[in-house]
């Protein structure tokens, strides 16, 4: 649906040149939910805004619903454009028009005659479950009530692609999960290709199927949410994963009570994280009773990543060596990825011993 | 007695009424046909600086540097000398440059730069990511500027518009001085030059009166239209 091909985006003059975007090359398929996921400044936007050629990129190739936007003349940009919804994180509605002035601004010239287009801005408003702010002025509306005003419009002309960006960024918590479900519904129902950007991996776990992580204007990182989650290989990405499962908060906050620890020497400090069906099976249970290592749970963390289950727990393995030796391999084999925390446990034991000492 | 306190204090006034009321007359003319003018010019002129403009939908440095050196220029010409130095001007299009119509010309030169340059500042007040939106929904710069930035800047448009003609009822009292007619000669004319203060007094009056009205209309458009 969206191609994009050593895209580069340089700004400034041409000896000072800061390169916004560099050699980014990604693709969407239709039906997709893709995410572009990083800290700001990382050129997320810039990237989103070079799709429908807000920003024309400096080199590179730009291609949507099989069109090379690059090679289009300014009518024809504008009709591509029309096929290429988009919302903001300040939703950037109109003040001066009404809810339906809103979402029939881009109405006009469409063929519609007015009585359909009324008809159109009903069963838009009826979409986003706003029907009864028909008449509103944006003034009068909270900020979700915006971007479902937004989303309406930018859906106006049944659009192929909605380019959302940062578009939960301004929103409360539980407001931002609200206008998710409402994406979520419209890329399930209209079968529409939505690109998210986002600063917030807690956004991207919740409705992307497909994730691509930017720093310092490339993508570092790119695939299936399930995988990136379960396997991260870059360091970045394993910040963002962290910001979402929380387990380095937890891990930090269990190793600043190293009171509370009872790490003994031979004692392994581990997090165990797992995917899909293992999930359903009795693996700590199987470890006490086949291997006698007992298994001390810290901390649990479970989510669901395009309906497959990913668990992560941060525990305390404590018996003999080698029956350890044999159980680490046996979550291997169910494969259960383990994560010996040496260096955390090493600081445990000799905090612990300090304090016997004084 | 209200007639003999008239007698007493305007006994000026009294006599030339006829005039005063001409003189008011000429003065609401002067501002209603330059506004249309310069309005039209003004907006003009403000719009092409702002879609010309750094980050505008039609940037072009050219044209905008130009427009705006010109616009600083006219503007730091001060007015009584911008009359005397366009009579050349005045005289080739209106034949004459005396009177209430030769007064129209320096009063559109004089206008139409201050009301571009507020215009400009009024339309940049237009939210950019409004602007940025409308791109992405597929407008043309035709459609930006008379569907977004036009509507959406109307409330600082009838702002500075309320604010350029209080000026401007000030630029045409001044060209009152050099024989454009008006409330200005008027005060000028009878009142300081044959110590008819009552005549300067009733000509001050009536030109508050117009700016009064001029103000109060422009405050209630401009709540009328704000959402």
């Amino acid at each position: 649906m969206i191609t994009l091909k050593d895209i580069g985006v340089t700004f400034g003059s041409a000896n000072a040149p800061i390169k916004a975007v560099e050699e980014v090359s990604l693709s969407v398929d239709k039906g997709d939910v893709y995410g572009i996921v990083g800290y700001s400044g990382a050129g997320k936007s810039t990237l989103v805004r070079t799709i429908n050629l807000l920003q024309r990129p400096t080199s590179g190739k730009v291609v949507v619903a099989g069109q090379d936007m690059l090679a289009l003349k300014p009518s024809e940009l504008r009709a591509a454009r029309k096929k290429i919804g988009m919302i903001f994180q300040h939703f950037n509605l109109m003040d001066s028009r009404t809810v339906a002035g809103n979402i029939a601004y881009p109405l006009r010239k469409s063929g519609l005659s007015k009585a359909d287009i009324q008809q159109k801005v009903a069963d838009l408003l009826e979409l986003v479950g706003l029907s009864d702010k028909i008449n509103a002025f944006p003034s009068q509306l909270s900020g979700g009530q915006k971007q479902r005003v937004a989303i309406a419009r930018a859906l106006a002309n049944d659009p192929d692609v909605l380019l959302c960006d940062e578009a939960t960024s301004a929103l409360d918590p539980k407001t931002t999960l609200s206008i998710l479900s409402l994406l979520k519904e419209l890329n399930e129902r209209l079968s529409l290709t939505i690109v998210i950007i986002t600063h917030e991996m807690q956004v991207v776990k919740e409705i992307c199927n497909k994730v691509a992580v930017m720093e310092n204007g490339h993508v570092v990182e790119d695939g299936n949410l399930v995988s990136i989650f379960t396997q991260p290989k870059e360091r970045i990405t394993k910040e963002f994963i962290n910001t979402a499962t929380h387990v380095d908060q937890a891990l930090e906050k269990i190793l600043s009570h190293p009171t509370l620890l009872n790490l003994q020497g031979d004692d392994t400090l581990a997090n165990i994280s797992y995917v899909g069906s293992n999930t359903s099976e009795p693996l700590i249970a199987t470890l006490s009773s086949q291997f006698h290592v007992s298994t001390n749970i810290l901390y649990g963390n479970v989510e669901i990543l395009q309906e497959t289950p990913v668990g992560n727990l941060l525990v305390i393995l404590s018996g003999e060596p080698a029956q350890k030796q044999k159980a680490l391999s046996y979550l291997a084999s169910k494969n259960v990825a383990v994560d010996i925390l040496t260096s955390q446990s090493e600081k445990v034991i000799q905090f612990r011993q300090k304090q016997k000492i004084s | 007695m209200m007639s003999q306190f008239l007698n007493t204090y305007f006994s000026n006034v009294i006599k030339i009424q006829d005039e005063v009321l001409e003189s008011f007359i000429e003065t609401i003319y002067m501002v209603l046909l330059t506004a249309v003018i310069a309005g039209i010019l003004g907006i003009f002129l403000g719009i092409i600086l702002v879609v010309t403009g750094p980050k505008g939908i039609l940037v072009n440095k050219r044209i905008y540097n130009f427009l705006d050196q010109f616009i600083n220029i006219f503007r730091s010409i001060p007015f009584i000398i911008m009359m005397t130095l366009i009579v050349p001007f005045t005289r080739l299009v209106v034949g004459t440059s005396i009177g209430t119509s030769a007064a129209i010309i320096p009063l559109i030169v004089g206008t139409t730069p201050f009301f571009a340059r507020q215009i400009q500042n009024a339309l940049l007040e237009v939210d950019p990511g409004v602007i940025e939106a409308a791109e992405a929904m597929g407008s043309s710069p035709l459609e930006i500027i008379f569907r977004v930035y036009l509507k959406e800047g109307l409330t600082p448009i009838i702002r500075v518009s309320s604010l350029t003609i209080i000026n401007l009822i000030g630029l045409t009292a001044m060209a009152g001085a050099i024989g454009g007619g008006g409330l200005g000669n008027l005060a000028i004319a009878r009142g300081y030059n044959r110590f008819q203060s009552d005549v300067t007094l009733v000509a001050t009056l009536l030109i508050l009166l117009i700016v009064f009205i001029s103000q109060a209309l422009g405050n209630y458009l401009v709540k009328k239209t704000s959402h």
